[in-house]
């Protein structure tokens, strides 16, 4: 694990003893494109760890690579239920050909291996999306229960229970209805339940789709930007929700945000990419003091932030590349118009 | 028919043509002596049109003739095809395009996403209406219409056949959002099981070929599903109308298991636990004392369809309130969300496709049962262009509308047969049947341009908390991939 | 060897055939994403088009020199079909524009319904036999026979290829329908009147369908209305196969079709030679769904 920042406080540093999710050396190229080179970092177990970057600097595609949407060039992505780093499993997992393996007091998932619905059903990773994706036809509970899907398979007896009206599945109907009554009232949702996801306003899709991924009972919460184009209060709200989920539900979050007051003020833990590569790995005041990382935020014309000639080089070298970034992006665009 | 097209474009004319276009005629002025001329304009131009599409078709027809192929000229029909075009397009932009511009675009500024139905609403009254209609049809009929009972029995079995098989298909392409061009391929291998398996085994009946002729369409669903399910919307569409064709063709060249063009005929009648309806001693009405009469039978076999047709809606209705229905309605909606929540869209798919060739298969047995003759003429790609074209033009994914439009489309068209004074007005050269499916192919397309979203576009939520809310179209996807 | 050179000749001139239709798909495709279902149609009626002015040419005006009346015909079975091809667009699929996906493919089945069955009420539903016209042609080897009607099927098509892809790449027409296959609101706010290019796409599409039908008339001598669906279909599976949106890949995709469905029929069994072309449509999709020649699609998440 290569630490580009050295470390001098004294903050605990759980993402380096009790990570819950580990990326290893993660590639991703696209064509001719490197969107993401050599990455590696720690999420800790219990934590809000933020994933920041200019636009363009591989985040989504992070996110893609972690929750199956992506298959990674290279690298090695390692899920973990239960304390520890857990080393001598994760590595006879990745010896044998097996997509998970448990020992007593929990299991690791390698999730390069895995098909996007299996790191969601079995890793207990979830996500929302940068653009919005809900039900929109669906009403806000039918959209909660969509999510507790595998659950309610298996108590309706992979349907044939369920068509046979056998009780089970009334039961388990029930609890499923409970769950997403009770993030409906943590989102503030509950008065537009039986409406379509679509009609409700932005700020309280972007919850919504919150409160979904919750309701498929996630050890890894993963949020595409989930305060874009939310006002100062609502903002505010996501994050208390945030922090309630992390504090009561203990679930471990791994955030993209483009909002610095939402970063600093909820982060254990910040990781700064630009161009693919990791430039600053640390906590809020580590990562605001890095020169690299106000490079990369305010371009290179300061030429005394550039003090180490290393640095000059990564930029250098994403400078070279950074018309082809740029088109890509705009390729992506285009095509994504059209759809 | 065609109108002119509007010439200036600037950027904001074609947005909002795009929003206005199925609104109003482009360019007509609402008031005044302009609008006069410019309805003239159009109506010359739209006849004019009409002129130069019609000359090779109309004003000309070409027959084998000895030494050759013979020209013949039609010029009255060619000017009388002209004038009517005109006529009607005049009409239309006088009286027509203008108040459907102002109507339409009120309604659709104050038409709401969201509508609240506590209790009883019109479509839940008009379904038990229609079903007890149906209940009581045949004897109905045989009241008020005794002296064409057997011809009207005849086509409510037919409609109550197209409406299982859209409730089938509905499925598939109204819930899943999978569109499926081949759906008639497991319709025809619901009638060939049941073909073969009954004149090759003595013992099998329609009853116990029943069930067996829906597991193996289900069987074939997903024989062919697994490897095209994960295309995307018209890909599907174009392989899955592959796969029917390759199936007809198949039945069509195998003489040997399947008889080829000749079909394969003497399949059993279905029977009322052992009862045949035949006339003799142990028949169904020397049974319970009636005197015998064929419309027995038509009576029986509709109750059957009835009877299957209900089972159809019973399951699906339930299904679409349990884990997988709404599986299927999220996968219409986004397939990348689903899988994000754990989803494996594949095997949800496939459930779908399964379900929905089932219960083909169980309706092609019926189909079998009923004729008695099957033969490929019976499985072509019109009938899955039929039966597709009454589930979008009910309403995707409305049970409702299928019956709609099962009962315009198919008892519509078959009611051209009867329209016997057509041949006073167009002469006794004029056979009324064979316009039936240009008839059907011009409301396909005008349905669709007056209600692109069918007949019935609201949604039911499948689970409510407090309130039932239907939903408004705009906001159900419809299987437009991601 | 003879035998198969043979097949090749005939396969090239079939697949010449598919790929003039394919174009119209294709191009379609490329421009409004919808599968122009009607477009098999069309064709038929551009045959019949073709087949009526050529009767009337020859016998009711007597012209007897063929190349004229060949040429005359192209024409004019051209013209008509665009037309039946602009109205096809306007009636069918431009009130539909920006609506649900499925509409336009319903209404296109619609339409192709009702392009049938006009055809099959006013013309009858017997088949139409045209004697050949262009007979002879020159012996490549021993045994192997290349008519003059293949040759003119692959010139023509040779020709209307190189001109149609300098269409696309040159004018601004050409341009104006690339700006739409990326983005028809960008096209329209940068001044691209989107609603004719579309519209031109249809006639140009149409064009080209009227005269593969001609060439189906010529070369198969027999035309009847359900022509358009077996060979539309095969078509949409030629674009496909050569990466639909793209034309050259049209053209690539409908001789690959032509040869395909040639040596099947040649070598395994007539019967089951359509088996063959959709066989390979499924496999194609399920193994390259972006075609020989097509852009790789990623999955946007």
């Amino acid at each position: 694990m290569a630490q580009t920042t050295s470390v001098e406080s004294g903050a605990h540093r759980r993402w380096e003893n009790d990570p819950v999710l580990s990326v290893e050396r993660l590639t991703m190229r696209f064509g001719g494109l490197v969107a993401v080179n050599d990455l590696s970092f720690d999420v800790g177990r219990g934590d809000i760890t933020a994933l920041i970057g200019p636009n363009g600097a591989g985040k989504t595609t992070v996110f893609n690579c972690v929750t199956g949407f992506y298959k990674p060039t290279e690298g090695r992505i390692v899920m973990r239920h239960g304390a520890g780093r857990k080393n001598d499993l994760v590595e006879e997992l990745t010896a044998s050909s097996a997509q998970h393996k448990s020992d007593g007091d929990g299991a690791v998932f390698l999730l390069e291996r895995m098909a996007d619905f299996t790191i969601s059903h079995r890793a207990r990773v979830a996500r929302t999306f940068q653009n919005i994706r809900l039900f929109s036809g669906m009403t806000v509970l039918e959209n909660l229960l969509v999510a507790q899907h595998n659950k309610l398979m298996v108590a309706s007896g992979y349907t044939i229970g369920g068509v046979l009206m056998l009780p089970g599945y009334r039961k388990a109907r029930g609890e499923a209805v409970d769950r997403a009554v009770y993030w409906m009232e943590r989102t503030g949702l509950i008065d537009r339940a039986d409406d379509p996801a679509g009609d409700l306003p932005y700020g309280a899709q972007r919850r919504l789709e919150i409160a979904r991924a919750m309701c498929t009972g996630p050890h890894l919460l993963c949020l595409d930007e989930p305060a874009a184009g939310l006002n100062p209060r609502e903002s505010a709200e996501l994050n208390e929700l945030l922090q309630f989920i992390r504090n009561e539900h203990g679930t471990s979050i791994l955030l993209i945000e483009h909002d610095m007051g939402v970063v600093m003020e909820i982060s254990d833990h910040i990781i700064v990419l630009d161009y693919g590569e990791k430039i600053a790995d640390g906590d809020a005041d580590q990562v605001k003091t890095d020169p690299k990382v106000i490079a990369a935020y305010l371009g290179v014309e300061d030429e005394e932030v550039l003090e180490q000639a290393e640095v000059l080089e990564v930029v250098a070298e994403a400078v070279g590349s950074k018309e082809e970034v740029a088109r890509k992006i705009q390729r992506g665009g285009g095509e994504g118009g059209k759809q | 028919m065609a109108q002119t097209p509007t010439s200036t474009m600037s950027p904001e004319g074609a947005q909002a043509k795009a929003e206005k276009r199925a609104e109003a005629a482009p360019g007509l002025p609402r008031t005044g002596p302009g609008r006069l001329q410019e309805a003239l304009r159009d109506a010359v131009m739209t006849a004019a049109l009409a002129g130069v599409l019609g000359f090779f078709f109309l004003a000309l027809r070409t027959d084998i003739a000895p030494g050759g192929l013979a020209i013949t000229t039609r010029w009255g029909l060619w000017f009388s095809a002209i004038a009517i075009v005109f006529a009607g397009r005049l009409a239309l932009n006088l009286f027509w395009f203008d108040k459907r511009g102002g109507g339409r675009a009120a309604v659709k500024t104050t038409a709401k996403t969201t509508v609240v139905s506590e209790g009883l609403d019109f479509m839940t009254i008009a379904g038990w209406v229609m079903f007890a209609v149906a209940v009581v049809l045949p004897f109905l009929i045989m009241w008020l219409l005794p002296g064409q009972q057997r011809q009207l029995i005849d086509l409510s079995i037919l409609i109550l056949t197209y409406v299982m098989l859209g409730w089938g298909l509905n499925i598939v392409v109204g819930l899943a959002g999978l569109l499926d061009l081949g759906y008639v391929a497991f319709y025809a291998v619901g009638a060939y099981s049941f073909a073969l398996l009954s004149t090759h085994f003595e013992f099998i009946g329609f009853w116990v070929a029943l069930p067996l002729a829906g597991l193996l369409a289900a069987i074939w669903g997903v024989i062919l599903g697994f490897p095209v399910l994960r295309l995307r919307g018209d890909y599907l569409a174009i392989v899955t109308l592959a796969f029917g064709e390759i199936i007809r063709v198949v039945l069509l060249n195998w003489y040997q298991f399947t008889g080829g063009p000749d079909g394969i005929s003497r399949i059993p009648k279905p029977t009322l636990f052992g009862l045949e309806f035949a006339r003799g001693d142990d028949g169904f009405a020397a049974f319970f004392g009636l005197e015998y009469s064929t419309i027995h039978r038509f009576i029986f076999i509709y109750y059957i369809i009835f009877v299957l047709a209900i089972v159809t809606h019973l399951v699906t209705v339930r299904l679409r309130r349990l884990p997988v229905g709404r599986a299927w309605e999220a996968m219409r909606e986004d397939e990348i969300a689903c899988r994000s929540l754990g989803i494996n869209t594949t095997n949800t798919k496939l459930t779908a496709f399964a379900i929905g060739a089932m219960f083909g298969g169980f309706a092609g047995s019926f189909f079998a049962t009923r004729q008695g003759f099957i033969s490929p003429e019976s499985f072509t790609f019109l009938e899955s262009a039929i039966i597709l074209a009454i589930v979008v033009l009910g309403g995707l994914g409305s049970q409702f509308g299928v019956v709609i439009a099962s009962i315009v489309m198919i008892g519509g068209i078959e009611l051209l047969r009867n329209l016997g004074f057509l041949q006073q007005i167009f002469g006794e050269g004029f056979d009324p049947v064979r316009f039936r499916m240009l008839f059907f192919g011009m409301a396909m397309v005008a349905i669709m341009v007056w209600k692109p979203r069918g007949l019935i576009s609201t949604r039911e939520p499948s689970v409510v908390l407090k309130h039932r809310k239907k939903i408004g179209a705009d906001m159900v996807s419809q299987g437009e991939g991601h | 060897m003879d035998y198969f050179l043979q097949q090749l000749i005939n396969g090239l001139t079939l697949g010449s055939i598919y790929g003039l239709i394919a174009i119209g798909y294709t191009m379609v495709y490329g421009i409004i994403g919808m599968i122009n279902f009607a477009h098999g149609d069309i064709f038929m009626v551009g045959a019949f088009i073709a087949l009526t002015t050529f009767l009337i040419l020859t016998s009711v005006l007597g012209f007897a020199f063929l190349p004229v009346v060949l040429l005359i015909v192209l024409i004019i079975a051209m013209l008509f079909t665009a037309a039946w091809g602009w109205t096809v667009e306007r009636v069918a699929y431009r009130p539909l524009r920006g609506s649900f996906r499925l509409a336009p493919l319903i209404t296109a089945i619609g339409m192709s319904i009702v392009l049938q069955n006009f055809v099959q009420v006013t013309q009858g539903a017997r088949v139409k036999p045209l004697p050949p016209q262009i007979r002879g042609g020159i012996q490549v080897i021993e045994g192997v026979q290349l008519s003059y009607m293949q040759i003119i099927i692959i010139v023509t098509t040779v020709v209307l290829m190189a001109a149609f892809t300098l269409l696309i790449a040159r004018t601004s027409l050409g341009r104006a329908q690339r700006a739409c296959e990326q983005d028809q609101k960008m096209a329209a706010l940068l001044g691209v009147n989107v609603d004719r290019t579309i519209s031109l796409t249809f006639v140009m599409g149409a064009a080209l369908a009227a005269v593969a039908g001609i060439m189906f008339m010529l070369l198969y001598g027999v035309i009847d209305f359900y022509i358009g669906f077996l060979a539309g279909v095969k078509a949409f599976t030629a674009a496909v196969l050569g990466g639909i949106g793209s034309l050259p890949g049209a053209m690539l995709g409908g001789l690959l079709i032509g040869l395909i469905e040639v040596f099947w029929s040649g070598y395994f069994s007539v019967e089951y030679k359509d088996v063959a072309a959709f066989s390979i449509l499924a496999i194609v999709l399920i193994f390259l769904p972006s075609g020989l020649l097509g852009k790789p699609e990623v999955e946007k998440v």
